[in-house]
C-alpha cells in the first residue's frame, strides 16, 4: 500500500543515499534533538576547553574563601580587606597603622615596639587576598614599615566549595570525568554486548542457551557486590572504573542485540549470504551487526546517563574517581550534604548534569524517530 | 480550496439529485506526500463514478495510485498525505470532513476490506467482537445484542459452524477464513459501498476463488456497489463490469470490461493485457546429465523434546519422502498452495535446512555433507527469494551485494577486478551499472529482482532454486523477469528450479512439473502433459482456478506417465 508513495530516485546520481544518511535527514529535522546536540556540544566544550581560560586548578585550594556563594564581583571585596589586614597583623604580632587600596594596589603600614623582622610580611602573601608584597620604606629604624602589594582578585562565579576551591573548575573536571566514563563505558557495553548478543542470537540453539543463561546468572549477582569484586580484582584506577561499568551494563545491550538477531535471522538477505557460502561470523559481521545499529544507537543513548549515574554512585561508595579528582556525581552527593548552607554546591552541578541527562534523552528519542523503518 | 469545494458541493448536490443511484462520484481528486525529496504526486486529478450495485475494477501496477486514491476518500493517508478534490457519497462531500462526519460513513455506508487477512484483525480478541465492533459503534446496541447478527454474518460468507467459531481467535483461523471474517466486518452494517483493496492477493489461488464467488454473491444479495482494487486481471475479467486502467496517479483508460478487454484502446492497457507470461520451454536431450538428483528428501520441523508429551511438540513433516532429478539445462517447476512444503524442498535440496535424505550433485555424493563442506559447492548451487525487498541487505551498497559471492569463493580478486565483473553482472540483467554505489531501497521491486539475480549470477552457478521470484512483481514485470532468467539459462547451460504458485509463470518457464500439496508429490510430468492432461483433482482444481479453464473432464492416461 505505500508502494505509491515510492520516491523516483533522481536522474543519474551515481552515489545513492544510505538509510542512514536518509536518517540523518530525518534527524536533523527534530528541532528537540538538534536543540540538544548543540546544547550537549556546548556542555562538553565547556568541560574540556573550559579549563584553559580559568585562573583556578581544580584542586587548589583557597582557605580565605570556604564556601562562598557565587558572584560576579570580584574577590576580595575591597570593603572586607581592611579586616583581613586586621587579622594578618594580629597573627604576625604587629599593630598596623594604616591600610587603603588603590585599584589593583594596596598599601599598609605597619609597626610594632622592636624592629619587625622584614620576613614577616610574608604574612600578608599567604592569604589569597594579597600578593607581591614589598617593603616600600623602613621607618623608625625598623619598628615601623610602609608596605605595598597587589591585590589577588579572583573571580567565582559559582562559589565555592566548603573546602574554599572553585566550583565551576570542578564542575569542569566533574564534566569531563564523567562524559568520558560515560562515552567509554557505553562503548565498553556496545562492544561486548552486541558481539555476544549477535553470536548467542544468530548462532542458537544450545549455544544460545548457554549465553544467554549466563547473562541470567551475571544478572542475578548483585551489582555492587560484583563491582567490588572487579575493582579488588583489577585494582582501583580510573581507567577501570568505565571498563567495570561497562562489564555490569553490556548485559542489557546483549539482550536487545540478541533479539534483533532472532529476527534479523528470519530476513531473506541472511538467507541468501548463508546459500553465497559465508561464514557464521562473516554474517555476523556483514549483515546482522550493521542491521542492528539503529537500535543500538538508540540504546546507547539511554545507556549513557545511566552509567553517569552509576559512576557517582560508585563514587559516593568511594569506589570510584577519589578525591581530589571529581565527577558530577560526587559533586551532587557532596552539594546534597551542604545543602542549606551552601544550596549553590548542590545547583550548579545538578543543573548541568540534568540538562545533559536531557540532552540525551531527546537525543536518543530523535534517532528512534530517525532510524524507526515505519515511518518511512 | 475548502471555500470552493462547499459551493461545489451545493451547485451539485442539485445535479446528484437527478442521478439518485450515483453512489460514489469523485472529481479531481489527487493525493500528494510530502517527502524529504520535495512532494511526490501519488494520485493526480482522477475522476470516477460508481453507480448503486456495480462492480467497478481499479486496475494497475504498484505505484499507480489506486490503493492510494480509495485510502484518500476514506480520510486514511498516511501522516504526510494531503488529498484535495472532491469525492461524495451520495450527495455528501468526504474530503475534508471531520473525523467525526467521516465515521459516521466509513465502517456503516462504506467500508473496505484490506490485502492481508493475516494481520488486519487483533489478535486479541474474539472474531465475534470484533464483527460485532462495527455494529455495536455504528447502531448503539450491546455485544450480546449484536451477537445474533454476527451469526447469521459468519454463516452467510460461509463459515463452517458458526455457532463455534464466533468464539474462535483469529490465529485458530485460516487464511482464507479470515478473509471471509473481515468480509463479514466489512457487511456489518449493510454497507452501500464497499472498497475492497487487493483482496484476494494473499490467497491460494484456490481460495482465491472462493472468496471472489463469495463477494458476488452477497453483491447480488445487498445490492451494494464494489470497488475492487487490483492487479491481477485475471480477477477483474471475471468479476468487474466496469474497469478503470491506473498508471502513475492518472486514468488511462476506463470503460466496460467487454470495451477494456476486447478493444483496449491505450497501449498501455494492451501492454498490461499482454503480459501474461508466454512461450514455452523445450527439455532438454534425455542423454543430458543429472546434476542435482535427490531422494527421499524428509523435512521434519519442531524437535521431539524428551521431558514433554509428543502432543505438545507436535512434529511437522514438511517434506515427506520426496525424490527429484535435475538433469543439465532442465526446469523443474514446483507448484503447490502456501503450506505444501515446496519452498522448504528448495531449501533442502540446497542442503540449508536439516532433512534426511541422499543427495548426489555432480556425481558426488553430498548427502553427508555439513555446513563447512558445502561452503564451497554453495558457489554453484544458488538461491533467489521470493521477496525483493527482503532478500537484499538494506545497510549494504548494492555493489557490495552483488561481488559479496566473490568475495567469498575468489578471494584472490582484487577490488578493480571485482568492480568490472559487477558491472558486466549487472549489464547481463539489464541494468544501468552505475547503480553500483547505490542503496537496495532506492530501487523498484523489478530492479530488485534483478540484482538478486545477479547476485546469484556472478558466482556462474550450475544450478539455481528459484523460490517465487516473480509473486512479488507486477505482472508486466513479471514478464521482462522470466525472459531474463531464460536468456541466462541459454547463455550459462543453467538448471533451474523454479517454485511458485503461480501455473502461468510456471507453464512459460519450466519443462517438468511437480505438484505439491501437505509435503507430498500429488503429481508429476512434463509441462505439456501437466497443463493438458492432469490426473488428479487436485491439479485439475488449480489449473482451473489460475487460468480459469474448463474443468479437464476427460480422464488422460495416467498410467504411462
Amino acid at each position: 500500500m505505500t508502494d505509491a508513495v515510492s520516491v523516483t530516485a533522481p536522474a543519474a546520481p551515481t552515489v545513492g543515499r544510505s538509510l542512514f544518511q536518509l536518517a540523518a535527514m530525518r534527524f536533523r529535522r527534530n528541532r528537540a534533538a538538534m536543540a540538544s546536540c548543540v546544547v550537549l556540544a556546548m556542555i562538553t566544550l565547556f568541560s574540556f576547553l573550559g579549563p584553559f581560560f580559568v585562573a583556578h586548578k581544580y584542586d587548589q585550594v583557597y582557605s580565605s574563601y570556604v564556601a562562598i556563594p557565587p558572584s560576579l564581583e570580584a574577590r576580595p571585596a575591597v570593603s572586607t580587606l581592611r579586616d583581613v589586614a586586621e587579622s594578618i597583623v594580629k597573627r604576625a604580632r604587629v599593630t598596623l597603622l594604616e591600610f587603603s587600596t588603590e585599584g589593583q594596589e594596596f598599601s599598609a603600614t605597619i609597626t610594632s615596639p622592636s624592629p619587625i623582622d622584614p620576613r614577616s610580611i610574608r604574612y600578608f602573601d599567604r592569604v589569597d587576598e594579597f600578593a607581591d608584597t614589598r617593603i616600600v620604606e623602613t621607618l623608625d629604624g625598623g619598628n615601623t614599615l610602609k608596605l605595598a602589594g597587589s591585590l589577588n582578585r579572583q573571580y567565582f562565579l559559582f562559589g565555592t566549595d566548603t573546602n574554599g576551591r572553585d566550583l565551576m573548575t570542578r564542575i569542569m573536571l566533574g564534566g569531563q570525568i564523567s562524559i568520558v566514563v560515560g562515552l567509554l563505558a557505553s562503548l565498553v557495553s556496545l562492544g561486548i554486548g552486541v558481539l555476544y548478543g549477535a553470536t548467542s542470537g544468530y548462532l542458537g540453539g544450545r549455544v544460545d542457551n548457554v549465553m544467554m543463561r549466563l547473562i541470567e546468572i551475571l544478572y542475578s549477582l548483585p551489582f555492587v557486590f560484583l563491582v567490588v569484586v572487579l575493582v579488588v580484582f583489577f585494582g582501583r584506577s580510573f581507567i577501570l572504573i568505565f571498563i567495570t561499568i561497562g562489564a555490569v551494563e553490556w548485559l542489557d545491550m546483549a539482550r536487545i542485540v540478541r533479539g534483533q538477531t532472532l529476527a534479523l535471522k528470519r530476513r531473506e538477505f541472511v538467507g541468501a549470504a548463508e546459500a553465497l557460502g559465508l561464514s557464521d561470523w562473516q554474517i555476523i559481521r556483514r549483515h546482522i551487526i550493521p542491521n542492528t545499529i539503529g537500535s543500538v544507537i538508540v540504546f546507547v543513548t539511554v545507556v549513557v546517563p545511566k552509567v553517569i549515574l552509576l559512576e557517582s554512585f560508585l563514587s559516593f561508595l568511594g569506589l570510584g574517581v577519589q578525591a581530589p579528582l571529581t565527577s558530577w556525581g560526587v559533586l551532587i552527593s557532596d552539594g546534597a550534604n551542604s545543602m542549606q548552607s551552601a544550596p549553590w554546591l548542590l545547583i550548579f552541578p545538578a543543573a548541568f548534569f540534568v540538562v545533559a541527562l536531557f540532552s540525551l534523552n531527546f537525543i536518543g528519542d530523535g534517532l528512534r524517530d530517525a532510524l524507526d523503518p515505519r515511518d518511512r | 480550496m475548502m471555500n470552493s469545494t462547499i459551493t461545489d458541493t451545493r451547485a451539485n448536490s442539485v445535479e446528484m439529485a437527478e442521478v439518485p443511484d450515483m453512489v460514489l462520484s469523485v472529481r479531481g481528486l489527487t493525493v500528494n506526500f510530502t517527502t524529504p525529496d520535495g512532494t511526490v504526486s501519488a494520485v493526480k486529478g482522477i475522476d470516477l463514478d460508481v453507480r448503486a450495485g456495480e462492480t467497478l475494477a481499479v486496475v494497475g501496477e504498484s505505484g499507480s495510485g489506486k490503493s492510494q486514491s480509495m485510502m484518500g476518500i476514506m480520510g486514511l493517508l498516511a501522516a504526510n498525505g494531503r488529498v484535495s478534490g472532491s469525492a461524495r457519497y451520495r450527495g455528501r462531500e468526504l474530503i475534508g470532513a471531520s473525523e467525526a462526519e467521516l465515521n459516521k460513513v466509513r465502517g456503516a455506508r462504506i467500508s473496505m476490506i484490506f490485502q492481508e487477512p493475516m494481520t488486519s484483525l487483533d489478535p486479541l480478541y474474539t472474531i465475534g467482537r470484533q464483527i460485532a465492533e462495527p455494529i455495536v459503534y455504528h447502531r448503539g446496541c450491546s455485544f450480546s445484542a449484536a451477537r445474533k447478527q454476527v451469526l447469521e454474518l459468519l454463516e452467510l460468507v460461509g463459515i463452517p459452524e458458526p455457532e463455534r467459531r464466533i468464539d474462535s481467535y483469529p490465529h485458530e483461523m485460516s487464511g482464507g477464513q479470515r478473509q471471509r471474517v473481515m468480509i463479514a466486518m466489512a457487511l456489518a452494517n449493510e454497507p452501500d459501498l464497499l472498497i475492497a483493496d487487493e483482496p484476494t492477493t494473499a490467497l491460494d489461488v484456490t481460495i482465491q476463488a472462493q472468496i471472489l464467488e463469495l463477494l458476488g454473491s452477497l453483491q447480488r444479495r445487498f445490492g451494494m456497489a464494489i470497488v475492487l482494487i487490483t492487479h491481477d486481471l485475471g480477477v477483474v475479467r471475471h468479476f468487474a463490469e466496469r474497469v478503470m486502467v491506473m498508471r502513475n496517479g492518472e486514468v488511462v483508460e476506463q470503460g466496460s470490461r467487454s470495451d477494456i478487454f476486447e478493444r483496449p484502446q491505450a497501449d498501455y492497457t494492451r501492454m498490461l493485457l499482454d503480459a501474461e507470461p508466454s512461450g514455452r520451454k523445450e527439455a532438454p536431450s534425455a542423454s543430458a546429465p543429472v546434476i542435482l538428483e535427490a531422494k527421499d528428501v524428509v523435512v521434519d520441523f519442531g524437535r521431539r523434546r524428551r521431558f514433554s508429551s509428543p502432543k505438545f511438540n507436535p512434529i511437522l513433516r514438511a517434506v515427506d519422502h520426496i525424490s527429484l532429478q535435475l538433469r543439465q539445462g532442465q526446469t523443474i517447476g514446483i507448484v503447490g498452495e502456501s503450506g505444501s512444503g515446496k519452498s522448504t524442498l528448495g531449501r533442502a535440496l540446497l542442503r540449508l535446512v536439516p532433512s534426511t535424505g541422499v543427495y548426489r550433485f555432480d556425481d558426488q555424493d553430498i548427502s553427508n555433507f555439513d555446513k563447512a563442506a558445502m561452503r564451497p559447492l554453495r558457489r554453484r548451487l544458488q538461491l533467489v527469494f521470493q521477496d525483493p525487498y527482503g532478500s537484499l541487505s538494506p545497510r549494504l551498497t548494492v555493489g557490495e551485494i552483488i561481488t559479496e559471492g566473490l568475495r567469498i569463493h575468489e578471494p584472490s580478486l582484487d577490488k578493480a577486478e571485482r568492480d568490472r565483473r559487477a558491472i558486466l553482472a549487472l549489464a547481463e540483467v539489464g541494468l544501468d551499472p552505475t547503480a553500483r554505489n547505490r542503496y537496495p531501497h532506492e530501487f523498484s521491486g523489478g530492479q530488485r529482482q534483478r540484482l538478486a539475480i545477479a547476485r546469484a549470477m556472478i558466482i556462474k552457478p550450475s544450478v539455481v532454486i528459484l523460490d517465487e521470484p516473480t509473486s512479488a512483481l507486477d505482472r508486466s514485470v513479471q514478464g521482462q523477469v522470466i525472459e531474463l532468467l531464460r536468456t541466462l539459462q541459454l547463455t550459462h547451460g543453467l538448471s533451474y528450479v523454479f517454485i511458485s504458485h503461480d501455473l502461468s509463470v510456471i507453464r512459460a518457464i519450466s519443462d517438468y512439473v511437480v505438484v505439491m500439496k501437505r509435503g507430498r508429490i500429488v503429481e508429476e510430468g512434463t509441462t505439456q502433459a501437466i497443463f493438458e492432461k492432469p490426473c488428479e483433482p487436485y491439479t485439475r482444481t488449480l489449473i482451473g482456478a489460475a487460468l480459469n479453464l474448463k474443468a479437464v473432464d476427460d480422464e488422460a492416461d495416467c498410467t504411462t506417465r
